[in-house]
Order: structure tokens, then C-alpha cells, then sequence
């Protein structure tokens, strides 16, 4: 009985989810603004719940397949706060394009009960589910613009190579099984922490299941999936799938590699360093051939996540805390990038391209101003919040004796830096092929205007945030 | 007598014929899906076969909990095709290509 009420976030949102679905099935046509105010109700009560049975340490709970610890009740905090967001972009797109999306509320609630699930898992069956239900709910948003041709493509595209991923992460998971004899992530580690023969058959089984983490984080060698999905899927979705999604992914690589893996560290570090140098050349060079802003986002995806995953390599408590403060700030700009692009798209067109950002600064010069940050923050330039990330990460990376990852990390990180100014360049000094001025319901420009503050207040004061990921990855330092 | 590494290699064939068929096959979504399903059941296999020689009950778990997600994946599988099929009055894995860059 005790148990229950250490997961009552991701109970009560089950029931908050049914109950939505059910709200919307019975309101029929007109169903739209019911279901979106219940769905903002049902998430904020969440985040309540969580504040008020915030977790003092770590509990392990439903025999061992439960870990509900500070680090992930944060990590679910931000991701509910950034699904709220979401929602209200989501709720502009579709009210100018006058569709009747009221299931991307509903699909977006049952993928957040996915990531609840994933951030707290502490037993590989619990990975997998939460992980299928993130999933699941993704494929069938990305499929939800039915009469698309691309949209049918990516989710296609998106589904195949997703149960591919989940498939060699169940794969993986076997071996772990089969060698260890547990599936609890904290027995697991007593296990690789022992030196024997059987290490090389371990040694397998992580091959596989790094295989899975780098499809749902999206690094190369397995990014195909994503500038397809984020190009061809409708905005709203594409913006939800960059955002609270990576926060469960990155829970998902410590919960399994440092929970679970930490004996492992020496091999697990090199095959991500291997991934890591891919995604960061691969990602910032491709990015700059690319005329779609989407797909030009979708390249910045794979850089930032190479990036991430520097962070996790270092293995040491204080990487998990940059790396985890690179993901939020990360989830945080990209979230505003996509809102911009919603900002600037209209029921008749649809504002992908790179040159429909020109002359944004003399359109609207204040969300010119919040463009203008996000891509300063994502470029890495001093002092927005994406600079003191990525400052973090190389700090640790260096700390842990790479010195030569982190010069080539700053490297390619410079030729990333093009393809952002360029943007920038667009909107302040370019004329504007569209003189009319912007459409956009009053809620959702605030929403972008907190969303784009947010991370100007990160970057003055990036310490605060800093210090909550420090405090909740303590537990990784024993 | 079998032994584990008997089913073990039971398995991997499995689960290489199934990563070999999506890599392979440039015809039909359906036969993708097909592999899909192959890859979990071998996985199963291991699962199993694991649980049967260890002792351990876990194992066996686990091949419920993945049958049953397969059935959900499979289902969402088909409704995509199934809209794909209405857009683009095919469903040849090489006509998959309006995307590139």
C-alpha cells in the first residue's frame, strides 16, 4: 500500500489520461478546447502531486522494478512542464489550420505516462515498457496527419527502424539476463562490479542495448530515422518528439548504463565516445546543406545528442549532472526553435523553409529577439544557457582525460555555428518575401516569450539549475 | 540432450535472418513486419531458454509482457501501412524515398 503512493504522478495521470479520452470520445466534433483544457488540468495536477510527494532519497519499490529517487522526480518535473508547453503551441497549429486534433492531447498524455514510467525505472522489463509505451504513442502522432503522404512516410519510416531499436535493445537485455540472472538494474551492477569470465558475454549484451539507447537518442549511426520523422511529421508532433522525449532518453542511458552498467564503465565509454564524435562531425556538417528548417533542426538534434552523450561518458557523477543539464537546456531551446517555426506558419502555408524566417526582426521584432537567443543558445555562443551546457560537458570530458574529444567537440561546434547565424543573418539584415504580420493566439506568444526568457535567465544565471543537477546526481559519486 | 547453447544458436539464427530481412528486402512493408515479429520471437527464445536453465522464473515474465506489446506494435504497424497504402497506393519499401537530404 505504501508503494502506491510513490507512483501516484504516473497513477493519476493514467486515470486523468483515461478520463480525457473519455471526455473527448462523448463531446464529439467540438471537442477541441475541452479536451485541451483538460489535458493542461490533468498535466499541472501532476506536477502538484509530484511537488508534494517529492522524494526525500531513494526508494526502490514494486519488487525492484520501481526506483522513485530525486534525480528522476526532477527529470519528470521538467518533462511534464515542457508536454504543458507544448500543448499550448500545439492548440495555435492546429486552431489556425482549423483541423480537429484533439488526440494529439490524448497521445501526448499516454506517451508522458511512457517517459514517467522510463525516468523511474530500476528493472530492465520496466525500461522496456515504458520505452514501448513512449514509442508507440510517438509512431501514431507522427501518423496522425492522415492525409499527408510525407507524414504516412516518416511514421512509416519511424516505426520500422523504432521496433528494429527495440529489438536489439531486447536483445541485449537477454544476454544481460541470461549471464546475470537478474533483471533488477541495482543487482545488476553488484554483478558487473565482479571480475570474471564471463565479463566478454556481458561485454555482447551492452553492445546491443547501446545500440537501442543511440536509435531512441537518435546518434549517429542510427539517426535515420530522424530528419525523416521531424521533416515529414506535422509541427506540433515534431516539436513534441524533440523535446520531453529526450529527457526520457537520457534517463533511460543512466538508469541503465550507471544504475545498471557502472562495472562496465571502461567498454561502455569507448563505444560512446565512437558515437559521440560521429554525431557532433556528422550532425553540425550535414546541418549546413539543409534548406528545410525542420531537417536543418533535425541535424542540430543529432549534434546536440552527441553532445549529451559526452557528458554520459565521463561516467562520473558530476558528467550525469552536466549531461543532465544539457538535456534540459537543450529540451528547453529546441522547444522554443520549433515554437517559432509554428509562430510563423499560417493556415494556408506551412513555414519550413530556412528563407521564411527573413526579415523577422522587422515583422516582429521581439520574437526576432527570442529566435535570435535560441540560436545563440544552441550555437553555443557566450552568455546564453547553451554555452555554460556545452562549458559543463567539455569540463567534465576533459576531467576525465579526453582532452582531444573535447578540442574536436569545439571544433565542429564552430562549423555548427554557421548554419544558426545564418538564421540570425535571415531575420536581421534579409527583407521579407511576406509582409503580413504574424498570426498567433495571445497565450501561445506567451508561452514562447517565457520560453525564450527562460533561457536568456539561464544563461545569465545558469548556477541554479546547475546546482539542483549536481545535488540529485550525488548518488552516482559512491 | 539439449543443451543452452542450443537454443542460444537457435536464437541468433533467428534474430539474423530477421536483422538480414529488413536489410535485404527492398520489396514489401509487410514482409518488414514480418521480420519485426521474428525478431521477437527470437529474442523469446533466448529469454526462455535462459529462465529454463537458471532457475529463474523472471525470464518467462518477460516473454508475456514482449508478446503482448508485440500485439500493440503490430496493430499500430498495420493502421500505418494502411494509411500509407491510401496515399500513396503502394506499399514498396523503394517508393519510401520523398524525403532525402
Amino acid at each position: 500500500m505504501t508503494d502506491l503512493w510513490l507512483i501516484i504522478p504516473e497513477l493519476s495521470l493514467l486515470t486523468l489520461a483515461c478520463g480525457v479520452l473519455l471526455i473527448d470520445v462523448f463531446r464529439g466534433h467540438d471537442s477541441n478546447a475541452v479536451t485541451f483544457w483538460a489535458a493542461i488540468f490533468s498535466v499541472l495536477a501532476v506536477l502538484a502531486l509530484m511537488a508534494l510527494y517529492f522524494p526525500d532519497g531513494s526508494t526502490i519499490a514494486f519488487f525492484g522494478t520501481v526506483k522513485i529517487d530525486p534525480m528522476g522526480t526532477v527529470l519528470k518535473a521538467f518533462a511534464l512542464a515542457l508536454v504543458l508547453m507544448s500543448f499550448f503551441f500545439a492548440r495555435d497549429y492546429f486552431g489556425k489550420n482549423q483541423e480537429h486534433f484533439s488526440e494529439f492531447y490524448i497521445l501526448a498524455m499516454f506517451a508522458t505516462i511512457g517517459m514517467l514510467v522510463l525516468i523511474s525505472a530500476n528493472s530492465l522489463l520496466t525500461v522496456y515498457l515504458g520505452l514501448e509505451l513512449l514509442s508507440l504513442s510517438l509512431y501514431s502522432m507522427v501518423a496522425m496527419n492522415r492525409d499527408s503522404a510525407q507524414s504516412s512516410e516518416a511514421a512509416m519510416k519511424y516505426f520500422i527502424l523504432g521496433a528494429l531499436a527495440s529489438g536489439m535493445l531486447l536483445y541485449g537485455i537477454s544476454m544481460l539476463y541470461g549471464v546475470s540472472g537478474t533483471l533488477q538494474l541495482d543487482q545488476l551492477v553488484a554483478y558487473t562490479e565482479m571480475a570474471d569470465q564471463q565479463r566478454i558475454l556481458m561485454v555482447f549484451g551492452v553492445v546491443f542495448v547501446i545500440v537501442g539507447i543511440a536509435f531512441k537518442l537518435g546518434v549517429v549511426p542510427f539517426h535515420m530515422w530522424l530528419p525523416d520523422v521531424y521533416q515529414g511529421a506535422a509541427t506540433p508532433v515534431t516539436l513534441f518528439i524533440g523535446t520531453a522525449p529526450k529527457l526520457a532518453a537520457f534517463a533511460m542511458a543512466v538508469r541503465i548504463l550507471a544504475d545498471g552498467l557502472q562495472g562496465l564503465a571502461a567498454e561502455w565509454s569507448s563505444m560512446l565516445i565512437i558515437l559521440a564524435v560521429l554525431s557532433i562531425s556528422i550532425g553540425n556538417i550535414v546541418a549546413i546543406a539543409q534548406t528545410n528548417i525542420k531537417r536543418m533542426l533535425a541535424y542540430s538534434t543529432i549534434a546536440h545528442m552527441g553532445f549529451l552523450l559526452l557528458g554520459i561518458l565521463a561516467a562520473s557523477s558530476s558528467g550525469y549532472a552536466s549531461a543532465m543539464f544539457y538535456v534540459i537546456v537543450y529540451a528547453l531551446t529546441s522547444m522554443g526553435a520549433f515554437g517559432t517555426v509554428i509562430l510563423l506558419s499560417r493556415s494556408d502555408t506551412e513555414a519550413d523553409q530556412i528563407t521564411d524566417f527573413s526579415g523577422l526582426a522587422k515583422r516582429s521584432p521581439w520574437f526576432g529577439f527570442i529566435m535570435l537567443v535560441l540560436m545563440f543558445s544552441l550555437a553555443g555562443v557566450p552568455p546564453f544557457a547553451g554555452f555554460w551546457a556545452k562549458w559543463y560537458v567539455l569540463k567534465e570530458v576533459v576531467a576525465a582525460g579526453y582532452v582531444w574529444l573535447a578540442a574536436l567537440a569545439v571544433f565542429f561546434s564552430i562549423i555548427g555555428a554557421y548554419y544558426y547565424l545564418r538564421i540570425v543573418k535571415l531575420m536581421y539584415f534579409d527583407d521579407s518575401s511576406d509582409p503580413q504580420s504574424l498570426v498567433a493566439s495571445q497565450d501561445m506568444k506567451l508561452v514562447l516569450s517565457v520560453n525564450g526568457l527562460a533561457i536568456f535567465l539561464l544563461g545569465v544565471l545558469p548556477g541554479s539549475l546547475m546546482s539542483i543537477c549536481v545535488i540529485v546526481t550525488i548518488p552516482y559519486s559512491g | 540432450m539439449l543443451s543452452l547453447a542450443h537454443f542460444l544458436l537457435l536464437g541468433a539464427a533467428l534474430f539474423c535472418l530477421s536483422v538480414a530481412g529488413i536489410f535485404i528486402n527492398r520489396k514489401n512493408v509487410i514482409v518488414l513486419l514480418m521480420c519485426i515479429e521474428l525478431m521477437l520471437l527470437a529474442v523469446n527464445m533466448n529469454f526462455i531458454a535462459f529462465s529454463h536453465f537458471n532457475g529463474d522464473i523472471a525470464g518467462q515474465v518477460f516473454v508475456f509482457f514482449i508478446l503482448t506489446v508485440a500485439a500493440a506494435e503490430a496493430a499500430i504497424g498495420l493502421a500505418i501501412l494502411v494509411v500509407l497504402f491510401r496515399n500513396r497506393n503502394s506499399i514498396n519499401v523503394e517508393d519510401l524515398d520523398s524525403m532525402s537530404g
